[in-house]
């Protein structure tokens, strides 16, 4: 079969020690760096990027797959021991993985989030080689009007998804477009919003804004917050493995999970956010069984579904990634950034063109999610230890790892005022309440997206009808408005509201 | 008018300020038409676009009610000022600045200035406590940036490496 014809080129390419080195120390420092309260997979992405630069293609995106797989792992661990979600998506975690952890089984959570993830990171990976072929045919059929389309549907999806007004998140969407065209247009050589500076001729480095946006700007917020007594536990963690009773609770809450998130994961948006949430509603509305702790007071089913159904919809976001080149959320659009700098462009033809790195990588997620659960579950009192490092350490740190990497990526300090820009940009976002992930995806998106319009136009003679003649884009138009339409409905934004209150 | 909720009022400002300098930007350049679209055509959309929304998040901050006003509260000024003093420094020192003058100092010495600035934004500070932390992050990061990933760093002070 093609499939496993497939996977195995890519377990070849996997498969040789220096990739597998790559994979295990993306790993590492993913949960290193994820663990550490108040940092996201965005932010640690963002930090460890130039640590990649040196090396080939396959083995960059392979350690940055690993990295991602790790912060996500050690956002987890952060969340139940520690009731502090470092992203969005463990948000739901927190709920009853910290009340296991108050009551002295923070291991068998840990050990049911790493099992129900590693399941579903399995499944995943399984599902992203067989629909990746088919998806590419499609992907090549698709002219500009489609890929316009489907890039408005991707954003809408984002900022739905997203917590607080959608109005701004609409405008930060906006916003990153505007920032994306900063630099000089492929099409007429004109150097736009360019101010006259050289630097700027080029645009706008992206790991400059992920980091004064996610980094400066997260620490500023945070160090403005009186530091509160966190509780730690680290002393309780002990009897790491689930028992009999709670495998038969988990096993089925894990299957449900993986369902959920396997297919709300290919949706563009925060597939995994939002597969999390629907994994913990439908466990909390099924049934207990006799003698079952009610959900919100530890419930292990409340730990295993959600992160079984964030992990397979992280895996599936791949999908639009590499089938069509187009970022689902704001983790994918650090990938495409790192793709472009070693000169691979995202999109159908990667599969054609460069065989070696598509399956390699996606053999790699699934050799990754498996060294996270041979390294993670022995080595969880290492991670414990580092949640108790404390902030005033942690900070000037982040601070340097963030001013190195944004220096190491072009050996350019106008880079390292525009980082400081940014930070302060950053802040000004936290304090007015808007959401900085759309504006990293409106971002990465913004030449695509008027590259495309022009093509579109261009063919069309300048007829905007265009997109609502052809069938596959007037269809993926009418799933974007239809999106926004569900979410301003009054008895749906209500409820979307009581959703993000929950935690 | 009353604002009912500041930060939303605030950020459609914002917005609205923006989309407006990008727009009129915008204009400096080609806009063409939609057939062949110019260099200012898109941007120039997109500012429109934003300021609109703009328009209506700060419309909407003055109508719809919100449950305690939505203070956008103090700034940090101090957290504000050391942490972007430190990335300043850092980079002030790191290559110097050619165009004032300026030598670089080079990888090191950026860092123990970046660490102890960074570290004023804290609530407290100790200075043998950074001093250790700076020469275990310097260490740290010769290591890892210079010797095991071969960036290209200046890392001793011009005047001494030449």
């Amino acid at each position: 079969m093609e499939l496993f014809d497939n996977l195995a080129t890519g377990f070849g390419v996997a498969f040789t020690f220096q990739n597998l080195i790559y994979c295990l120390i993306g790993c590492i420092l993913g949960t290193l760096i994820g663990v550490l309260p108040g940092i996201g997979p965005v932010a640690t992405i963002a930090m460890l990027l130039p640590a990649t630069y040196a090396l080939p293609p396959v083995a960059a995106l392979i350690m940055l797959a690993g990295i991602y797989y790790g912060a996500q792992y050690g956002g987890s661990t952060t969340a139940i021991l520690v009731n502090l979600p470092g992203e969005s998506s463990s948000v739901v975690t927190v709920i009853d993985g910290y009340q296991m952890a108050r009551k002295g089984r923070a291991g068998p959570a840990l050990a049911a989030a790493g099992l129900g993830s590693f399941f579903a990171g399995c499944v995943g990976t399984l599902i992203l080689a067989a629909f990746a072929p088919p998806l590419t045919e499609v992907a090549f059929k698709f002219g500009p009007a489609e890929y316009f389309s489907l890039m408005v549907l991707g954003l809408i999806g984002a900022v739905v998804l997203a917590s607080g007004s959608l109005l701004k998140a609409v405008a930060m969407i906006v916003l990153g477009l505007l920032l994306g065209l900063v630099g000089t247009d492929v099409n007429s050589g004109v150097a736009r919003y360019s101010f006259d500076i050289p630097e700027l001729t080029d645009g706008i480095n992206f790991v400059v804004i992920a980091m004064g946006v996610f980094g400066y700007g997260e620490i500023i917020a945070n160090l403005s917050k009186p530091e509160d007594d966190r509780e730690v536990f680290t002393a309780k963690v002990q009897g790491l493995f689930p028992t009999k009773e709670d495998f038969k609770r988990m096993i089925p809450a894990v299957l449900r999970g993986t369902a959920l998130g396997a297919a709300l994961g290919i949706l563009p948006g925060g597939g995994a956010l939002l597969a999390a949430f629907a994994a913990y509603t439908i466990e909390k509305k099924t049934k207990l069984q006799p003698g079952e702790v009610p959900f919100g007071k530890g419930n292990i089913r409340g730990v295993a579904a959600p992160e079984s159904a964030n992990n397979a919809g992280a895996q599936t976001s791949f999908i639009p990634l590499l089938t069509l080149g187009i970022p689902p959320n704001a983790v994918m659009a650090l990938m495409v950034g790192a793709m472009t700098i070693h000169n691979i462009q995202p999109g159908p033809q990667v599969m054609t063109s460069n065989p070696e790195l598509f399956w390699g990588l996606i053999a790699s997620m699934w050799l990754g999610n498996a060294m996270l659960i041979i390294l993670n579950l022995p080595l969880i009192g290492m991670w414990i230890k580092l949640l108790t490092v404390p902030y005033r350490w942690l900070f000037p740190s982040i601070v340097l790892f963030c001013a190195v990497g944004v220096y190491g990526t072009n050996n350019n300090t106008f880079d390292v005022w525009l980082v400081g820009i940014f930070g302060f940009i950053g802040y000004v976002f936290h304090k007015l309440g808007t959401e900085p992930a759309p504006l990293l995806l409106g971002f990465i998106l913004g030449p695509m997206m008027e590259e495309n319009l022009r093509r579109a136009l261009l063919l069309s003679r300048g007829d905007w009808s265009v997109f609502v003649t052809r069938p596959i884009s007037a269809g993926l138009l009418a799933a974007a408005v239809l999106l926004l339409i569900i979410v301003l409905l009054p008895a749906v934004s209500k409820k979307r509201e009581e959703a993000f209150v929950e935690d | 008018m009353k604002i009912k909720s500041q930060k939303d009022f605030f950020s459609g400002l914002m917005f609205m300020g923006v989309g407006v300098a990008f727009a009129v930007g915008a204009t400096n350049y080609s806009v063409g038409n939609g057939a062949r679209m110019g260099p200012g055509y898109f941007p120039l959309i997109l500012g429109i676009l934003l300021a609109i929304l703009g328009t209506a998040i700060t419309f909407y901050a003055t109508v719809v009610e919100s449950a305690d006003g939505d203070k956008i509260g103090k700034w940090a000024w101090k957290q504000l000022f050391f942490i972007l003093a430190s990335n300043f420094a850092f980079g002030v020192l790191l290559a110097g600045l050619p165009s004032f003058g300026v030598p670089a100092m080079g990888l090191i010495v950026a860092i123990y200035a970046l660490v102890f600035i960074a570290s004023l934004a804290g609530e407290s500070f100790n200075a043998k406590e950074v001093f250790i932390l700076a020469t275990i992050l310097a260490v740290g990061s010769y290591v890892a940036f210079v010797w095991a990933l071969k960036l290209q760093f200046p890392v001793w002070p011009s005047f001494i490496s030449g």
